[in-house]
């Protein structure tokens, strides 16, 4: 560790989180914020109750390579496109766009069609989490 | 650059990236940043400091969009720490600006502050001249707040707001840490607590008492041969331009940030340092301590970086044998590297 040159590291990657949706808490959105950071990202976490809006406008000045969004609701096939759009709509085409919460599974190949790159269930950990945007995120 | 054209017309997808560029001190960098620098120095600098969960975000949304209302363009800069362990972070100061989305004038910024430990990340100075170039006519930066000596603040900002909470004398922790010598204002957030007449009373006198900021706070330098307090003294000489009835006495100001309670009076305790510093020579004096604090720090990397770069990895390897053998000393040892 002390023999790491920082100024020749590449520039950690960058992830905003985001609760989607006007209902529930942000204890998993907060679990995987927590797993990215130990991962040496940087989380710009914006809290409850997001818009697409919020989300797109917010990605767009933070310059995020991914966008994490957490969603209980049951709006996903809404709210997810709707922010996907969005972020293309700003120019944001190439960001990584991932999904948590409770999504049922049918809905998932929907969801990818509409442009969000993975789904992660309840079931997933976060190290899988870690190693898709690894592999995933642009570079 | 193109970007840079585009990042001074007002492109906000620009200015972002931008920001990422000069963040990641990219080779690139010093190229971005003197193409930038003739468009700035049109920017207000308001730094916002002060112990953890004081209540600087939810300060910072309130001011931005007062701010907005006024017809300002508004940018913000929030720092938070990044992890000794993992070099990750989270930024979380965002959580309590959700307001500040539906205005489309106000651009905010999270960064880390990427092991740099004054309160700031080195490049912070940099983005603030990144959102000054592009339009933005008032900069908030909150700083990361560890509650410990922030003092970088000082060189960055115009005006220095220190936040603090409603508390026993010994509590106040602005006292605690030392920030209050840098404060411009002082302000009793959370006043609808218990206590805030009492603790804005205590910093009153304090405050009436304490050593004249240019002097200290800015000058301030724990490098022995600084250039600061050596050019302040070619500059000025012992005799300062400030005598009693000119120099600033800092404000004391309660809010309830949450409620957006005394904002106004905030505002207008801003304004007055604002205006004093304009009527008074401070402004320049200022200035030229921020510039030149700026190109010290600079000059002082580069200086290290080129001075790492020539030893040579197995000579440091048997000086650091010799140390462990204990035939050398870590100064005599420092001094043989320096030699070569
Ligand atoms: N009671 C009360 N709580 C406040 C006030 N201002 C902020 N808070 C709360 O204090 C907590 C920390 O605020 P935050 O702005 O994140 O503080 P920071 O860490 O200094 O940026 C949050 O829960 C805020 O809602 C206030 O004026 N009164
Ligand atoms: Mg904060």
């Amino acid at each position: 560790m002390i023999f790491m040159n920082q100024s020749h590291a590449s520039p950690p990657i960058r992830v905003l989180i985001a609760k989607l949706g006007l209902d529930g808490h942000d204890r998993g959105a907060l679990v995987v914020a927590r797993a990215l950071r130990d991962a040496g990202m940087e989380v710009i976490y914006t809290g409850l109750r997001q818009t697409p809006e919020m989300v797109a406008d917010a990605a767009l000045q933070e310059d995020v390579d991914v966008v994490g969004l957490s969603i209980l609701s049951g709006a996903h096939l809404v709210l997810l496109p709707r922010t996907v759009d969005l972020l293309r709509k700003y120019g944001l085409g190439d960001v990584l766009v991932i999904a948590g919460g409770i999504i049922p599974d049918e809905d998932v190949p929907v969801l990818r069609e509409r442009g969000v790159h993975a789904v992660f269930g309840p079931g997933s950990s976060t190290q899988e989490i870690v190693n898709f945007i690894r592999e995933h995120v642009r570079k | 650059m193109e970007l840079v054209q585009a990042a001074i017309a007002g492109d906000r997808r620009a200015i972002a990236r931008l920001i990422t560029l000069i963040e990641s001190e990219i080779k690139e960098a010093p190229a971005i940043l003197a193409e930038i620098y003739p468009y700035t120095g049109r920017a207000y600098v308001i730094g916002i400091t002060g112990a953890p969960g004081s209540g600087k975000s939810t300060l910072v949304n309130q001011l931005a969009k007062s701010y907005c209302d006024l017809g300002r363009r508004v940018g913000v800069i929030a720092v938070d720490a990044t992890s000794p362990f993992s070099g990750g972070a989270i930024l979380g100061d965002r959580v309590r600006m959700r307001d500040l989305g539906q205005y489309p004038g106000v651009f905010v910024r999270s960064m880390a502050s990427r092991g740099n430990l004054g309160g700031l990340a080195r490049t912070t100075p940099a983005v603030v001249k990144v959102l000054d170039a592009a339009g933005y006519d008032l900069i908030l930066v909150e700083t990361v707040g560890t509650g410990q000596l922030e003092v970088e603040i000082a060189r960055t900002a115009h005006t220095v707001l220190v936040v603090e909470m409603p508390g026993t004398g010994d509590e106040i922790q602005s006292i605690k840490a030392g920030v209050l010598e840098i404060a411009d204002v002082v302000v009793v957030n959370k006043s609808d607590r218990d206590g805030a007449e009492r603790t804005a009373a205590i910093l009153e006198a304090m405050l009436s008492t304490r050593e004249r900021w240019a002097g200290s706070g800015l000058v301030y330098s724990d490098h022995s041969g600084a250039l600061l307090p050596r050019l302040a003294k070619y500059l000025g000489g012992e005799k300062s331009s400030m005598t009693e009835e000119t120099s600033w006495r800092p404000r004391v100001v309660r809010t309830v940030a949450t409620r957006g309670e005394g904002i106004a009076d905030l505002l207008c305790a801003i304004e007055q340092h604002r205006q004093h510093l304009l009527t008074t020579r401070e402004w320049e004096e200022r200035n030229r301590l921020r510039l030149l604090s700026e190109i010290e720090q600079v000059l002082r990397r580069r200086l290290m970086e080129r001075l790492l770069h020539q030893v040579e990895l197995d000579h440091l390897a048997e000086v650091v044998n010799s140390v462990l053998a204990r035939r050398l000393d870590p100064y005599a040892a420092a001094e043989q590297l320096l030699c070569g």
